[in-house]
């Protein structure tokens, strides 16, 4: 089955089910860290942090205020890590993309296959914390206050995709694996701080205004909206913010990629 | 209708002229062989065959399919099989992983999918190591997991990129035999070496290339034939005053000799009458009388030896 951009979905299905079939291998060892990764922040963000703020944020328990936008955060990285660094591995240094460019398969397959796994690397991070938060809800800490909260998943699937694309992107421009120590601390850790995971970005000047450009930003509110509601139109910009990106990302990135292999 | 014809075609890198307007033609069936040194061109020639690189210019038709047509690329790859120089496996994976992952691509799955590897598996010898983590595996097991996948989509043309270099010559034979065997079962194979023993054991026809173009092509037998004498006298002598004395001596009575590092070659089509003058004069000299082979040729027509670089 062909997508837009000569895509084949099968050859993108294989280059999945590769990346599947490794992780497969080793999940039992992996699984774990994803559910304590949540559970740090919570208690020492959350109940630690929180403890000292009385009248909570926004209006809201601190507990509860930061929760969606973590959620958001551990998809980030989920996706970001199987773009970045595993990405550049496989393309570089193990050579698995000329294996799999000596097959029928073509660069955009590579470019979707690696999306749709580092999706799936985004549910599971994403999914693991939401399943602690629903945990806590149910254990009366009220994480979770909106039925829209059901549909969390989507919306992590589609955060891991514009993290998954960015992280592509990078890939397809640096030949140095060191130049990611910049992607991480210059650009997700810059976002994971200032797009209103912890505090309102209104708290610095223009924050609400520049922080509008970047992606985490419309990560946390559209989970937000979802976690606790009421929803209204500024959710609906923050999909549509981020569903653009990837469908430019989708365009350019196979082109990046291609100029690479194809000399 | 050829495997694979390629006209007056050319790639360069930047400056680097890597390919300078080569022509040949692969037939159905047959072993074809690209002889040459480190730097002749012959990777980059594969790597536009088997579709890695744009062509230059020039025209190269691959099963009746012109590459120039970009959008023939998947159908060209869907019927080759490539064997590439470096190892490029999924060393985190188990060797029936490895080739269960590349099935898919080639819309093996399920049943059928493990049916055909447990027969490719057999083929390459590897049945006992099936479930060993690839980056566990020699160089000439890794090899073999290599060719077994090249042939996961049962190709018409498996394409060869040097496959014996840095193995050693027991494992080499072993290779040797399993392509004998594949071109029994009518697979055109296309390979790359710069070890004339390769291409004599198992190329039908084959090209000499050096410096990016050809320089000499036909049957083995033929290029020795047609480019040096039948036999040779090789003398081993290290000190460098003596060699030439016993070149000068020597001379006048063969066709043609030739200096590879200390070793002094004599070509000639009377063997026997000239080693026999070589042990009566030179008693202490380590000589030897051989056949001709396609390192001679290669020698004759660039004037430097296949292992040194171009």
């Amino acid at each position: 089955m062909k997508l837009p951009g000569d895509v084949d979905l099968r050859m993108a299905w294989a280059i999945f089910m590769r990346n599947a079939t490794e992780y497969g291998n080793t999940w039992r060892i992996n699984l774990l860290p994803n559910f304590f990764e949540p559970i740090l922040y919570l208690v020492g963000m959350g109940l630690g942090l929180g403890y000292y703020l009385a009248d909570g944020m926004e209006g809201q328990d601190y507990l509860a205020y930061i929760a969606p936008g973590l959620c958001a955060a551990s998809a980030m990285n989920g996706a970001s890590f199987e773009t970045t660094y595993n990405m550049f591995v496989k393309m570089t240094f193990a050579r698995l993309y000329d294996a799999y460019l000596s097959t029928p398969a073509q660069v955009q397959d590579i470019a979707f296959g690696e999306l749709l796994w580092a999706v799936a690397r985004a549910l599971i991070y994403g999914v693991a914390f939401l399943i602690v938060i629903a945990a806590m809800t149910a254990a009366g800490y009220s994480l979770l206050s909106s039925p829209w909260a059901l549909t969390m998943p989507l919306a992590l699937a589609l955060i891991g995709a514009t993290f998954a694309l960015i992280g592509e992107f990078f890939t397809s421009l640096i030949r140095q694996i060191d130049l990611y120590s910049y992607y991480y601390t210059l650009w997700l850790t810059p976002l994971f701080l200032f797009s209103g995971i912890f505090f309102p970005v209104s708290r610095f000047p223009y924050g609400e205004t520049i922080a509008w450009f970047t992606p985490l930003y419309h990560a946390v509110r559209l989970c937000r909206g979802l976690c606790h509601g009421p929803l209204d139109s500024s959710h609906l910009v923050s999909a549509v913010w981020l569903s653009a990106v990837c469908a430019v990302l989708l365009y350019i990135v196979p082109i990046r990629l291609r100029s690479r292999f194809w000399q | 209708m050829p495997a694979i014809e390629a006209k007056n075609l050319r790639k360069t890198y930047g400056a680097l002229e890597a390919v300078r307007g080569i022509d040949f033609s692969v037939h159905r069936g047959e072993c074809f062989g690209f002889l040459g040194p480190n730097g002749a061109g012959k990777t980059t020639t594969m790597r536009m065959i088997y579709r890695a690189t744009p062509i230059g210019e020039g025209s190269l038709t691959i099963l009746g399919l012109d590459v120039g047509v970009g959008t023939n690329d998947r159908a060209i790859k869907r019927r080759l099989g490539v064997v590439p120089q470096e190892y490029n496996l999924d060393e985190r994976l188990s060797v029936r992983e490895n080739l269960t992952v590349f099935g898919r691509f080639y819309g093996l799955r399920g049943g059928p999918a493990q049916t055909r590897i447990d027969r490719l598996l057999r083929f390459a010898a590897l049945t006992d190591r099936s479930d060993t983590p690839v980056q566990h595996l020699s160089g000439g097991l890794k090899r073999r997991v290599q060719i077994a996948r090249g042939l996961l989509g049962d190709p018409d043309i498996l394409v060869l990129d040097e496959p014996t270099t840095g193995l050693d010559p027991a494992v080499r034979n072993a290779l040797w035999q399993q392509l004998v065997e594949l071109k029994r079962r009518d697979t055109t194979l296309v390979l790359t070496t710069h070890y004339m023993d390769e291409a004599e054991k198992l190329c039908d026809r084959l090209v000499i290339m050096d410096r990016g173009g050809i320089v000499a092509h036909g049957s083995p037998a033929e290029l020795i034939a047609q480019h040096v004498t039948s036999h040779v006298v090789e003398l081993h002598i290290e000190s460098e005053a003596e060699l030439e004395s016993v070149r000068q001596r020597h001379a006048s009575a063969v066709s043609r000799t030739a200096r590879l590092a200390e070793r002094l070659l004599l070509y000639t089509d009377r063997g026997e009458d000239i080693i026999q003058r070589v042990v009566h004069e030179s008693p202490h000299v380590v000589a030897t009388l051989r056949r001709s082979n396609l390192e001679d040729v290669f020698l004759e027509i660039t004037g430097h030896g296949l292992e040194e670089a171009a």
